[in-house]
């Protein structure tokens, strides 16, 4: 599914990822984890097709096709889906042709017609009990006015209405009650399935007690410098990160 | 930080040539360049007026020659030499049109190309329509049916000779003469426009549409539309305008009036589309416009406009609030890209007691263009329990681009409430990636974003309008991020 491969990027000057490697295969669902500053959320704008990064090394196959070859949307379209930390506000755009614009981009690209009006609605209709999106805010703004919760259901709404093939969440949990991550949680393992991967980007161990990950891989300083299974997560949550950082450095 | 991958298809798209650039070969009756009595007297000979209005003409001729044009305006444009202009150009078509079939099949083909065939607008369930190409108003549909409710659509230069009486009642009721230097310019040497007049109680049962055009090289367009509403009636007007592609400026100085009487209502749409130039600001349309509606006791004015044409805009529809508990609205956007230049916004005078008021304008701005909102709200001693809420937002899509408010705001009675709101915003990259990461391309990202950001204005418009004014956003702002 995603490989890569000796990945370095950095922002005004400032290098982040340092020789980065990963591999996701079909179906599994990967979490990273580190401190603050580690480049968690770098990864997942490199990997979304940012442009503000600098990409100076490495490389990255998505399904047979080189990712950091192609522009944010053609990434998108190839079944490439990040869940936002913060999701933006568009005033005026309905969260309804938002999402229409976006599955007949989608469409498109796959060489399909413009989605049916009953038919899209059909599958609004299907997608939102996954994560009770209410009709209301289907039809508001695209996250305009939504609590911090009701934005990132609207996320997990818009990767099941998507079907992405890798999805990447962006420190989904954070400014989450235990509800909503709950909610949020549920839609995501309601879409697991063999051929879909999930990279899960998070700083606290509480989401992968609901996502419950294949790995679990720990980023220090722009590198992974430790992977393992899901209870790496729970030796992190008890012990911290400098643990890691010291016997990095030594 | 710029998105520098967007900046080649701004390239590729400013380089795009104006869609309605072509130019109809109709022979063509031209008066020669200049502006003198004579010409004035010529053009009043040819439309057959009446020894008042040519009166008219001449004093307002002689207002004009002792003003200067504006300098306030934020606008740095070349001075149109009004002796090189010619002032009057009709197509040669001599014989009264009864039917479609009757008018000339190369400005049909004209039409056509505008997507406004007459055809068409003839299957679209009520509008009609009065197209004003260069001077002469060439057909008018729907006459019999809107004159079996009484309704007068018809071309000024008919409405003169067929109901003298209302237009010399309500000519220059609004916008006197001497107004400015560009009512007084329209007023001597207008040539054609559109008068309409619903009678009392009526409401009209269809929008009434307009589109004017200007067509022949080295002419200015001056028409003089003229809306009545009489009591307690309705009227939804739509004008719609462009011009073929020109490398000298054309000048179009238009003046507008409405009359709302007591209980009336006047919807008045406006989607402006002249050629605004190529990419380095040669050609384009000089848009010099006065419009103006007063209300009388409980009456309403609506303006709506959707500005995305022109070289030069300058443009204030206003309402005077005369009458007491009558409402003014503006709704506006304006768009200018590359070189335009666009100064333009709204005066609401309230006079009378619990005259209400509201202005949104959203200006947009790409390019190296400017984009500035000119607005006075008035509040005189007799207008007690005024209320006026205005709102002002700009847009910015590049760093080159400039949006200037500028709000001037008169209360003499303390009674009013008057609020202001403005904000200026440049385009969001988060807004434009979080679409791309949606899978929507980069044009398709700007356009949805843009027509959030004016839906206020744009959903006060017909439906007929809105489709067309959201593909003409989006037509003009292809690829203008930076």
């Amino acid at each position: 599914m995603l490989k890569i491969n000796e990945l370095q990027a950095s922002i005004d000057e400032s290098k982040i990822l340092k020789g980065l490697n990963l591999t996701i295969n079909p179906g599994e669902v990967h979490a990273i984890m580190g401190p603050n500053g580690s480049g968690k959320s770098t990864l997942a704008s490199v990997l979304a097709g940012r442009e503000d990064y600098g990409i100076d090394g490495g490389t990255v196959d998505f399904n047979g096709t080189d990712l950091l070859d192609m522009d944010a949307t053609e990434r998108a379209r190839a079944g490439l889906f990040l869940a936002f930390q913060y999701p933006v506000e568009i005033p005026g755009v309905s969260n309804i042709n938002f999402m229409r614009a976006a599955v007949n981009g989608k469409r498109e690209h796959e060489g399909l017609d413009p989605i049916k009006g009953k038919d899209f609605l059909q599958m609004v209709k299907e997608k939102a009990k996954l994560v009770e999106l209410d009709g209301r805010l289907r039809n508001r703004s695209v996250n305009e006015g939504f609590s911090g919760g009701e934005k990132k259901r609207n996320e997990i709404f818009q990767m099941a209405m998507l079907e992405p093939k890798l999805a990447i969440l962006d420190e989904t949990d954070s400014g989450l009650d235990i509800d909503a991550l709950r909610v949020v949680s549920e839609g995501v393992n309601a879409m697991r399935s063999p051929d879909r991967s999930f990279l899960v980007i998070t700083h606290y161990q509480r989401l992968l007690d609901y996502i419950v990950p294949d790995f679990v891989h720990v980023l220090v300083d722009g590198r992974i410098v430790r992977s393992g299974g899901k209870e790496l997560a729970l030796e992190l949550e008890e012990r911290g990160y400098d643990w890691i950082k010291q016997e990095t450095v030594a | 930080m710029a998105y520098d991958g967007k900046d080649k298809v701004l390239e590729e798209v400013t380089g795009k040539s104006y869609e309605f650039g072509f130019t109809t070969e109709i022979e063509s009756d031209k008066a020669p360049a200049g502006l003198t009595e004579d010409i004035i007297r010529l053009i009043s000979s040819k439309k057959e007026e009446p020894d008042w209005l040519l009166k008219w003409r001449l004093e307002a001729f002689a207002v004009w020659q002792t003003m200067e044009e504006p300098d306030w305006p934020h606008l740095n444009y070349v001075k149109p030499d009004y002796q090189a202009i010619s002032y009057y150009a009709a197509p040669k078509q001599k014989k009264q049109l009864n039917s479609l079939e009757d008018v000339d099949p190369e400005m049909r083909r004209t039409m056509e190309k505008l997507g406004i065939s007459m055809e068409e607008q003839k299957r679209l369930s009520g509008v009609a329509v009065d197209f004003v190409m260069d001077s002469v108003s060439v057909a008018t549909s729907f006459k019999e049916k809107l004159g079996e409710l009484g309704i007068i659509f018809c071309s000024m230069s008919e409405a003169v000779k067929e109901h003298p009486a209302l237009v010399r009642k309500y000519l220059g009721s609004v916008v006197p003469t001497r107004d400015n230097f560009f009512s007084a310019l329209n007023s001597a040497v207008f040539t054609d426009g559109s008068f309409c007049y619903i009678p009392k109680g009526v409401r009209c049962p269809m929008e009434l549409s307009t589109y004017f055009r200007i067509n022949e090289s080295g002419t200015g367009q001056f028409e003089r539309t003229l809306v009545v509403a009489d009591e307690s009636s309705y009227v939804s007007y739509l004008e719609g305008c462009t011009a073929p592609q020109r490398d000298e400026n054309q000048l179009h100085a238009a003046v507008v009036e409405l009359v709302a009487l007591d209980e009336a209502e006047i919807k008045y749409s406006t989607v402006q589309n002249w050629y605004p130039g190529d990419a380095n600001g040669k050609g384009g349309v000089y848009n010099f416009v006065t419009k103006r509606g007063i209300c009388h006791r409980r009456s309403k004015i609506s303006w709506t406009q959707v500005e995305t044409g022109s070289a030069v805009t300058w443009k204030y529809p206003s309402c005077i609030l005369k009458g007491d508990h009558s409402v003014g609205e503006f709704y506006s956007v304006a768009v200018t890209n590359n070189a335009q230049q666009a100064d333009t916004g709204t005066k609401m005078i309230h006079l009378g007691k619990n005259t209400h008021s509201t202005i949104i304008s959203k200006g947009i701005s790409a390019g190296n263009s400017h984009n500035s909102y000119r607005g006075l709200v008035q509040i005189m001693p007799s207008a007690a329990n005024a209320r006026n809420f205005s709102q002002c937002d700009s847009l910015l899509m590049t760093d080159t681009s400039g949006a200037h408010t500028f709000p001037y705001i008169e209360v003499k009675n303390p009674t009013a409430q008057v609020e202001h709101e403005a904000t200026t915003s440049k385009i969001g990259e988060d807004q434009i990636f979080y679409c791309l990461q949606r899978g929507i391309d980069a044009e398709q990202a700007i356009s949805l974003i843009v027509n959030g950001y004016a839906k206020d204005v744009l959903n006060q418009l017909p439906m007929e309008f809105a489709v067309e004014a959201q593909k003409l956003l989006s037509i003009s702002l292809e690829g203008s991020v930076g």
